[in-house]
């Protein structure tokens, strides 16, 4: 599922990842079993080359790394969590369209 | 500006790209404009056990991926996107995504409809934090959990019964004393030794907005009006749907509920604009409906295409 500008994030490395990037890190919370969560992946590859060195994009899987989901009382996916100097910036629960979450994503680069 | 097209569809539901397959075989190479939710409603079941042709049924995201490569297969182009703008008062109709404008001789709309919400801010609020419309989506999230499943039509009893595989228990929410929901729906939940019923009862507020999740349900019997809160760790809402037409608003004819009226078969108030599936349908509702009015759509197309318009005038078909 994920595309060679994607990183694939897990509950080992969310922490290091997330604190220790000087990018924003979007993170793309998903599961095998979630059809809108397959509609919203190509979205986010294309987001992940759009701002490919500007913003560091990145998935994770809520079946295998269930205790980053639980972190954020994540209740639904697809959602996407937008963290800025290890700090929680924005967050979009379920599917959104590029335009929108090019206009968030944007706030913070 | 895209070179000018034949037939544009809004939408790749059952409808949408059923009318995909059937104008694609008409040689008419369609453009699905897919849109947000693409799939449609299907995306969000599981088993769907009326589909004729499956005598074991068929996995709803699976049934709309072999539609998808049918219509493609006949020349279908299908385009990832969401249509931002309609413009239908000069032909050729003009058509725009937020990247691109596309015009087009006939318009099928096929948008579909959207779960509607109860309309309280703590829903809102809550969305993503314990409040669904997609049980399947999110069931997964309620392991051991006691749930709410508000509503009382089919929707809401295959969402109680999808979510007892989940949940430590389920409490259906229903505004009436009686399920809307078809027979066999009905049997199935009342069998079910996870489910329990709160009749005449709505849910007034969902805590708790503070903490971020959710808590309870604050019910409230709508005959004694006696209020209650039911702890519980997710609140799933299936209340019906609202049809998808915001962007045809002032357009096309609509009723009071914002559903596209149709007239002899798929036509809308404005010629060459046909709809088709729950965008125009608040009675049958299913995905063979939709499908077979999305046929009906193609071939309202073509005729009007070929100039043989049965209900129009010549001068209107030039316009």
């Amino acid at each position: 599922m994920a595309s060679e500008n994607v990183q694939t994030l897990t509950d080992a490395n969310f922490e290091s990842t997330v604190n220790h990037t000087p990018q924003p890190v979007l993170v793309d919370f998903w599961a095998e079993w979630c059809g809108p969560c397959r509609r919203l992946a190509p979205t986010v590859d294309e987001l992940a080359k759009d701002y490919n060195g500007r913003v560091v994009v990145a998935k994770m899987n809520v079946d295998e790394n269930p205790a980053t989901p639980m972190r954020f009382s994540i209740r639904g996916i697809p959602t996407l969590l937008l963290f800025k100097g290890g700090q929680l910036v924005e967050q979009v629960v379920g599917l959104a369209d590029k335009d929108s979450l090019k206009k968030l994503i944007d706030k913070h680069v | 500006m895209a070179s000018l097209r034949n037939v544009i569809i809004i939408g790749s539901g059952p409808a949408g790209l059923t009318a995909g397959l059937y104008a694609a075989r008409a040689n008419l190479k369609p453009l699905v404009i897919e849109g947000l939710e693409a799939g449609g409603q299907l995306m969000m079941t599981t088993l769907v056990e009326n589909w004729p042709g499956h005598r074991n049924g068929v996995i709803g995201p699976e049934l709309m991926a072999e539609i998808r490569a049918q219509a493609e297969r006949f020349g279908a182009e299908i385009l990832r996107g969401d249509v931002t703008d309609v413009d239908l008062s000069s032909h050729p109709f003009t058509i725009a995504t937020s990247e691109e404008r596309y015009t087009s001789r006939t318009l099928i709309v096929a948008t579909g409809a959207s779960a509607r919400l109860l309309g309280l801010p703590s829903e809102r609020t809550l969305m993503g934090h314990g409040v669904s419309t997609c049980a399947t989506c999110d069931g997964y999230f309620f392991r051991g959990k006691p749930i709410a499943v508000v509503g009382g039509g089919d929707t809401a009893m295959e969402e109680a019964i999808f979510l007892t595989r989940f949940a430590s228990h389920v409490t259906v929410v229903h505004r009436r004393d009686t399920l809307r929901a078809s027979k066999i729906m009905q049997d199935k939940a009342f069998a079910n030794a996870k489910i329990a019923f709160e009749w005449n009862t709505a849910i007034e507020e969902i805590k708790d907005t503070g903490k971020g999740e959710v808590t309870a349900a604050v019910l409230s019997n709508l005959k004694t009006g006696e209020q209650k809160e039911l702890p519980v760790e997710g609140v799933f809402i299936a209340i019906g749907h609202t049809p998808n037409t915001s962007l045809f608003r002032g357009k096309l004819e609509m009723d009071a509920n914002g559903y596209l009226i149709t007239h002899d078969g798929t036509r809308t108030s404005v010629p060459g604009v046909f709809a088709a599936g729950d965008v125009q349908d608040h009675v049958y509702r299913q995905a063979i409906t939709a499908a077979g009015s999305g046929c009906m759509a193609a071939i309202d197309a073509e005729k009007y295409l070929e100039g043989v318009p049965q209900h129009l005038g010549e001068a209107e078909l030039h316009a």
